[in-house]
């Protein structure tokens, strides 16, 4: 699906990277732990997290993630939207909680890397 | 002998305790690595083992130093540290075992996956310890393999 879907989906605010929302964007993976990321997202999927720290953009830049979801209206400081600015990362602020944002992208069509606990 | 065809080398400061900044390092060092056209599957698995060992120092040391090593076929990472060091290395490279604070996990970080991710990602790693003195990370990715250990 495209990332304007997403942001339909979850009524987003786009933070940055508006010029990328026809990204096709088809797995994601939700986690505040950014080591889990690390681990197991797949590079252009969508990292669906709590953590508005700096940290949550360095990961999805990092593992070469599609785009960043943060839940629940936590917006981000000044510095972590610049960044993603700068890095061309699409940053997405949706005001739905982490477990109502996962299940409308699943029903939107958006899987995990991991099915059924094995790695795809 | 490897010394002898060294591509690029630099080494990159990294601060203890300083969360802010905690990942420029490695995003700055992946900015490098595309410059020099590396398979972006490499350049990720790298970046991942950098991201993790910057962070680990951000939270456990003092300052560390991380040298950055080009070869034609293989591209290799110091990370030397000044710091407490880790008493038990056995039990630190296990899943989930960790000394971290509340802070550090509020960071994303802290959940014992760090030393486990970088060696997942990479296809060689040692590690080496001192207790009151500092740990030594070596990790390498291989550029001529298309599928790494991960």
């Amino acid at each position: 699906m495209r990332l304007s879907q997403v942001v339909e989906c979850l009524a987003c605010e786009v933070l940055s990277g508006q010029d990328c929302l026809d990204r096709e964007i088809d797995l994601g993976f939700a986690a505040d732990l950014m080591s889990d990321v690390l681990a197991y997202a797949q590079h252009g999927g969508l990292l669906i997290t709590g953590l508005t720290s700096a940290q949550s953009v360095h990961t999805a830049e990092i593992a070469d993630m599609g785009a960043v979801v943060m839940v629940r209206g936590k917006r981000p400081a000044e510095e972590v939207v610049a960044f993603a600015q700068r890095r061309g990362l699409p940053l997405l602020l949706t005001p739905h909680s982490m477990f109502d944002a996962c299940g409308l992208l699943f029903r939107l069509g958006l899987r995990s890397p991991l099915a059924g606990g094995k790695q795809l | 002998m490897e010394r002898d065809d060294v591509l690029y080398r630099e080494r990159f400061r990294i601060q203890g305790n300083d969360f802010e900044r905690g990942g420029e390092v490695a995003t700055h060092i992946k900015g490098l690595l595309k410059q020099f056209r590396l398979p972006p599957e490499i350049i990720r698995r790298l970046s991942i083992a950098n991201f993790e060992a910057e962070m680990n120092v951000v939270m456990y040391a003092t300052e560390a130093e991380l040298e950055l090593l080009l070869f034609p076929e293989v591209i290799r990472v110091v990370v030397t540290d000044r710091g407490a060091g880790i008493a038990d290395i056995e039990w630190a490279m296990g899943e989930g075992h960790s000394t971290a604070t509340a802070e550090m996990r509020a960071r994303g970080f802290g959940a014992g996956l760090g030393l486990p991710n970088i060696k997942r990602h990479t296809d060689e790693f040692s590690i080496e310890s001192t207790v009151g003195a500092g740990t030594t990370l070596r990790y390498a990715v291989f550029t001529n393999r298309p599928q790494g250990a991960s």
